[in-house]
């Protein structure tokens, strides 16, 4: 009787599954296993790839189209399929054959489809007016914003405009952006790389060579034990944690190193408490026992790590009861995790902004990376330094340059670079130098995202360049990121005119009073357009777009196009790009990336590689990500840059960085021969160590036109690429040489070496160099270069030799002869990709083959050592680990030892940390306004042990006061033994309440987001990292008050 | 016949709230009703565990042996299911559940809970699959369209299994035989006959 209506019910749902059955072929297992089964059943015995392939297709309703898109929150890089019926994105579901997240999401991924559908975004363009939100169109806003820039322009200069660009742009976007601002006139560009990770990236590519996540999420299943810095991967990357668990169920140790008892810590074997901000410290301490024990890889360090004999002493230093003074962490514990790291290797160490967003951030993270080269885990399958990346994009906007310290592909901004620069965008160097205000300005690193606020209030003469901003563009970054809020408000206030551009109005919209000059433009999001997105484990997956951007919302491109145009660069910025009815096609812009990325091998991912490998997921290992069919055989998963060459070499990406058991060709690399080769003496080459199949079996410089011809290989290259790389050496290339054939190339040469030497009167050396033969005689004396370099094989030292020879920069009026300036072309510069090419057929890397280092003989503190705070409650440790001399850095003052010298502890005597929680994600408009997940995180809140709470009189779930130096905020406590006596902890993505204050009124209508609260950035505290300017939020101080303490005061409810 | 489960690895379960999430986006759950939550246990502790429940679909449902109006009824695949119209919102249900599945949208003085509301594990109601009226009142039918509770298909860590008991728990068993821990499959107890061969 209870089942009464089983049978009609069920019937219908048996005929359902019997007819999958049927149409598929498969049996009910393997339809459950297909159905998000697989990962499991197979995971569990170590072969995840085999059943995935025969997964089922649930078929699509007759009307609705599916487009494959990336997640747009984390740079895990998850796919989604979405549904589409009538131009409307209806359904969502996961994508089992990504070999990345298989088919899971976080409840961010899992909630995507509302944010490309949600009622609370910006619906049309918008500026305020007296005070009041006007709406308005876009021909009227982009006319405004083009004359209010202009003005700008002409009255203060280019420099005074900051664009503020984001880690959410694809990498055509992001590329564009940058080009931009160069078109602007302008290094004063950036995004949120500068507060993330940009310690991580000078800290690492100063170590290794390359700034990056070194091996990809798959492999942490092999790891033999995992450690997490700083990093909560459960909250913040939680698909990250699907391979994580895994390697830990295949019998990894996890260790998880944090101030706070995360979510990610729970499931750790061991969770070592540390005091904030003394990551270096523990880091030694770790080496030391370990060097005490004999546990370091000898062979590795000898081989290749130049720098050891320097760290020693800092090393030694750290003994296990300094550590313990310092970090909080009792020697038994320190001598433990040592023990489990070194007996269990590989190890992989991952790490997050616990290490990164520090006044020593790059310390730190040199630190980190030096500890893994000791264990000798750096290049090795189940080991790297797994640097966890914050948005879907940011790696590869950082690595398109939308910072103010660099061109794409961390060119830099030297006069080589802006020539290199031009030649791939078709545009005289001059005009791109008539663009800017001086020659020193074009190549002088601009004003930080992280200081922005400083550089529009800061007086005048302090401030390295002509006149502070006046006009401020947030393109896809909310102002809550950054600390300091009531320098952020007066800075927005101050300004001429505000630019926002964004799904939604965010944060910065409404925390300044502004009556005038504010203007919001809304933009899709990046589902509402296409284009390529790199992941932290530098793999480029093709987005498609989902829907037309919704509203009047218009993509990133299109209202970049429409700007161009209004400041009257377009024609010259999109020369080679499709514009059709004012979007540019990405795929264009992607091309213009593969031309000139050499440095990072961004060159060998074309729009049809990258399509090709999205459309075959499925033939991709789950471990590994090597392709094992098809179109795709042989080559690892969207291809994890470096790619090399161009794409018709069809270099397979480099899944694992510094992996020298394989060869160049197949994804193998050494470390970068990226500062030389020697110093102090010494060789900066690697010894005894290559990569499999190397023609040098030993260290050798990178490859430049001068040492294919001291190898006798110049010969290799074909007509064109000589002709692409005489033409760059004698200032004559042009771009349409790209698609010359071998005869007309031939011809070229010869025509260009005839002008060239009418031109200079040069020598004629010039066409007997192409053969190769002679041109060791050319490099300096042999002698030195054996003694200098013993034990290496001869045809490294001729490398080496011809390297030198082409070294000593001219003097001045001195100039170069036509071949000698072909000699100093290199695998960076060379447009034709031949260097590349040659090279790798040799089996040589691009960038020579070089020593991690362990000191850094540019950066404040050559070895990384442990510095207090600026904002610190041991002041009893301040005079062995006393900050920085205050500085000018970065066009700006810096301050240092000025604020640490004042003693805040008396009044604020906790320590403050914040950080991510799961729902949400950066500033958190877009998420705080997407309902699914809002209504799991409604509260804003302070995490505090029950110590502190009860001397502060506050109970949990009560409101209470949040005061540092900078001010204070209401909000309600969390009272936990998640955190330890004396830290506090805050998480950062909440907005819309200002120091107790509501600010709901202030959004344009229908744009509140459905959670609104205070942001802890409202009152972070000074503090900048001395190489990058990456802003402290990890260790600063505070107070506790009750609400009722103070509520009359702030008149607060 | 098969039996469809539901089980959670509480050694795998992160709290990442995706189930939850993904629940609310793919049936449109109102704002205040949740058929899914993700539930910490000592949060903070050293011994902090989470675990995500909803609905088990019990092999011998008690919400479906109370309920006096026969609006809850189960198929025979094991899927527990609610028929809206027929509803008094008495909440004996909710009294008998051990998961608390059973939400109520609507709390008056009177106490009228209005009509319960729970985890179909996808299965739509009683009328037709993939009609309008089916997704208004209970959302969308997955498994009529060939596939398993969206919840289960996203978990980040596939600590949530889904789908032939049998499979499930061989799934289950061998993963605890690999890792050597942990083997506390959590509610599996509760909801299903512990003789059960699974």
């Amino acid at each position: 009787m209870l089942k009464r209506r089983s049978a009609r019910a069920a019937s219908s749902r048996r005929n359902v599954i019997a007819s999958a059955q049927g149409d598929q072929g498969i049996d009910r297992r393997s339809f459950l296993r297909n159905s998000g089964l697989a990962g499991l059943s197979l995971g569990a015995i170590g072969s995840v790839g085999a059943g995935r392939l025969a997964q089922a297709q649930p078929t699509v309703a007759p009307g609705i189209t599916r487009h494959k898109t990336i997640c747009p929150f984390c740079s895990v890089g998850c796919s989604i399929w979405g549904e589409v019926e009538n131009g409307v994105w209806v359904g969502q579901e996961p994508v089992f054959e990504s070999p990345i997240n298989q088919g899971t999401h976080c409840a961010k991924g899992a909630a995507a489809r509302e944010v490309a559908i949600g009622e609370r975004r910006l619906k049309y363009p918008m500026k305020k007016e007296g005070g009041e939100w006007v709406r308005i169109s876009w021909e009227q806003a982009i006319s405004e914003i083009g004359e209010g820039f202009g003005r700008i322009r002409e009255t203060y200069g280019p420099e005074s405009v900051f664009w503020l660009g984001s880690a959410k742009f694809s990498n055509e976007m992001s590329y564009l952006f940058r080009k931009f601002a160069a078109f602007w006139g302008t290094n004063n560009v950036d995004h949120q790389a500068r507060i993330c990770h940009s310690t991580t990236v000078a800290g690492v590519a100063n170590t290794y060579g390359y700034g990056a996540m070194t091996n990809t999420f798959n492999d942490i299943r092999n790891a033999k034990s995992i450690i997490i810095i700083g990093g909560n991967p459960a909250e913040a990357h939680p698909v990250s944690m699907l391979h994580v668990l895994n390697g830990k169920e295949n019998g990894a140790k996890m260790v998880v190193v944090d101030p706070r008892f995360t979510r990610t810590a729970a499931h750790a074997d061991e969770y070592v408490r540390i005091r904030p901000g003394t990551d270096v410290g523990f880091l030694w301490g770790l080496a030391r026992i370990i060097l005490e024990n004999g546990w370091e890889d000898r062979e590795y360090l000898d081989q290749r790590v130049w720098g050891f004999d320097k760290i020693r002493s800092e090393i030694d230093h750290w003994t296990t009861d300094e550590v313990e003074r310092v970090t909080g962490i009792p020697p038994e514990q320190m001598e433990r995790i040592a023990r489990t790291l070194a007996e269990n290797r590989p190890g992989t160490l991952i790490w997050c902004m616990g290490l990164t967003q520090s006044t020593i951030g790059n310390n730190k993270t040199r630190a980190a990376s030096i500890l893994q080269l000791i264990l000798g885990n750096i290049g090795k399958t189940g080991g790297g330094a797994n640097i966890f990346r914050g948005h879907d994009n940011v790696q590869g906007a950082t690595d398109l340059g939308v910072a103010c310290d660099s061109l794409p592909a961390y060119y830099g901004l030297s006069e080589d670079a802006w020539k290199h620069w031009a030649r791939v965008w078709d545009v005289p160097y001059d005009y791109l130098r008539g663009r800017f205000s001086s020659k020193d300005l074009m190549e002088k690193e601009g004003i930080p995202v992280s200081r922005w606020m400083d550089a529009v209030l800061e007086d005048e003469q302090n401030v390295d360049q002509p006149h502070n901003f006046k006009g401020l563009v947030f393109w896809g970054h909310a102002s809550n990121s950054q600390t300091r809020g009531i320098e952020r408000k007066q800075a927005l206030e101050a300004a001429e005119m505000v630019v926002i551009v964004d799904p939604h109005p965010t944060q910065t919209a409404i925390e300044n009073e502004r009556t005038d000059g504010l203007y919001l433009l809304p933009s899709g999001t990046t589902m509402e357009c296409a284009g390529s997105v790199t992941n932290s484990s530098r793999s480029l997956q093709w987005r498609e777009k989902v829907v037309d951007p919704i509203f009047e919302a218009k993509s990133d491109y299109e209202i970049l196009y429409l700007m161009a145009r209004e400041f009257g660069f377009a024609e010259e910025m999109f020369k080679h790009t499709a514009i059709s009815s004012n979007q540019p096609a990405p795929e264009d812009v992607l091309r213009e990336i593969n031309r000139g990325t050499w440095t990072i091998g961004y060159t060998g991912q074309s729009p049809e590689r990258l399509k090709a490998h999205m459309n075959n997921q499925a033939s991709f290992d789950s471990i590994t990500l090597l392709g094992k069919g098809g179109d795709v055989e042989g080559q690892y998963y969207c291809l994890p840059w470096p790619s090399w060459g161009d794409p018709q070499l069809r270099h397979p990406g480099t899944p694992l960085l510094y992996d020298t058991s394989k060869p160049v060709a197949q994804g193998g690399l050494p470390f970068r021969a990226r500062w030389g080769v020697e110093h102090d003496g010494e060789t900066l080459l690697a010894e005894d160590s290559f990569t499999k199949g190397s023609a040098i079996r030993d260290g050798y410089p990178e490859i430049s036109m001068g040492v294919l011809e001291a190898m006798g290989w110049a010969g290799e290259l074909t007509a064109k690429e000589r002709l692409i790389i005489t033409a760059i050496a004698a200032d004559r290339y042009r771009h349409d040489m790209l698609s010359l054939s071998e005869t007309e190339a031939s011809a070229a040469i010869r025509a260009i070496e005839k002008a060239a030497e009418e031109e200079q009167q040069d020598d004629n050396v010039i066409s007997e160099s192409w053969g190769g033969g002679d041109a060791g005689a050319l490099a300096a004396d042999d002698e030195p270069v054996t003694e200098r370099f013993p034990e290496f094989t001869d045809n490294a030292l001729e490398a080496i030799s011809a390297y030198l020879s082409n070294q000593p920069e001219p003097g001045e009026g001195e100039s170069l002869s036509l071949a000698e300036r072909i000699r100093r072309v290199n695998w960076k510069t060379d447009l034709s990709g031949g260097l590349q090419r040659v090279a790798i057929a040799h089996g040589l890397a691009p960038y020579g083959n070089g020593k991690a280092r362990c000191a850094v003989w540019t950066f404040p503190d050559e070895v990384p050592r442990h510095r207090e705070p600026l904002f610190t409650a041991r002041r009893d440790l301040l005079p062995d680990y006393e900050t920085y001399e205050d500085r000018r850095l970065w066009r700006l003052p810096v301050l240092y030892k000025s604020i640490q010298q004042v003693d805040y502890a008396k009044d604020f005597p906790l320590t403050m940390t914040s950080g991510r929680l799961v729902e949400f994600e950066g500033g958190g408009d877009e998420t705080r306004s997407n309902k699914w997940l809002a209504e799991f995180q409604q509260q804003m809140f302070v995490e505090l042990n029950p110590a502190d709470a009860g001397r502060a009189n506050v109970g949990s779930g009560e409101f209470c006061w949040v005061h540092t130096p900078n001010g204070k905020i209401r909000v309600k406590a969390l009272v936990t033994r998640r955190v330890g006596e004396g830290t506090v902890f805050l998480p950062f993505h909440f907005a819309g309440v200002w120091m107790g204050q509501d600010l709901s009124g202030r959004y344009p209508q229908g744009t509140v987001p459905y959670v609104t609260g205070e942001s802890v950035n409202t009152i972070q505290t000074y503090g900048y990292d001395a190489v990058t300017q990456m802003q402290e939020t990890k260790a600063t101080l505070c107070r506790i008050t009750a609400d009722g303490e103070i509520g009359g005061e702030n008149g607060a409810a | 016949m098969a039996r469809l489960k539901f089980l959670c690895d509480a050694d795998r379960c992160i709290e990442c709230n995706a189930c939850a999430t993904v629940c609310k986006n793919e049936h449109e759950v109102p704002w205040g009703m949740v058929r899914r939550r993700v539930v910490t246990i000592n949060d903070g502790e050293t011994d902090e565990r989470s675990v995500a429940v909803s609905c088990m679909h019990c092999t011998d449902a008690p919400c479906v042996a109370v309920c006096p109006t026969s609006t809850l009824y189960q198929t025979d695949l094991g899927i527990v299911l609610h028929d809206k119209d027929n509803c008094i919102g008495c909440g004996y249900c909710f009294y008998a559940c051990p998961f608390g599945a059973p939400q109520f949208p609507e709390a008056t003085l009177m106490g009228s809970r209005g009509k319960m509301d729970k985890c179909t594990y996808c299965a739509g109601g009683p009328e037709e699959n993939g009609s309008e009226a089916e997704f208004k009142k209970y959302g969308r039918n997955r498994i009529a369209e060939g596939k398993l509770p969206i919840c289960a298909e996203v978990c980040s860590t596939r600590a949530l299994l889904a789908g032939d008991g049998d499979v499930v728990g061989e799934i289950y068993r061998e993963r605890v035989i690999h890792r050597g821990y942990g083997s506390g499959a959590w509610g599996w107890k509760t909801a299903y006959y512990p003789d059960e061969k699974s």
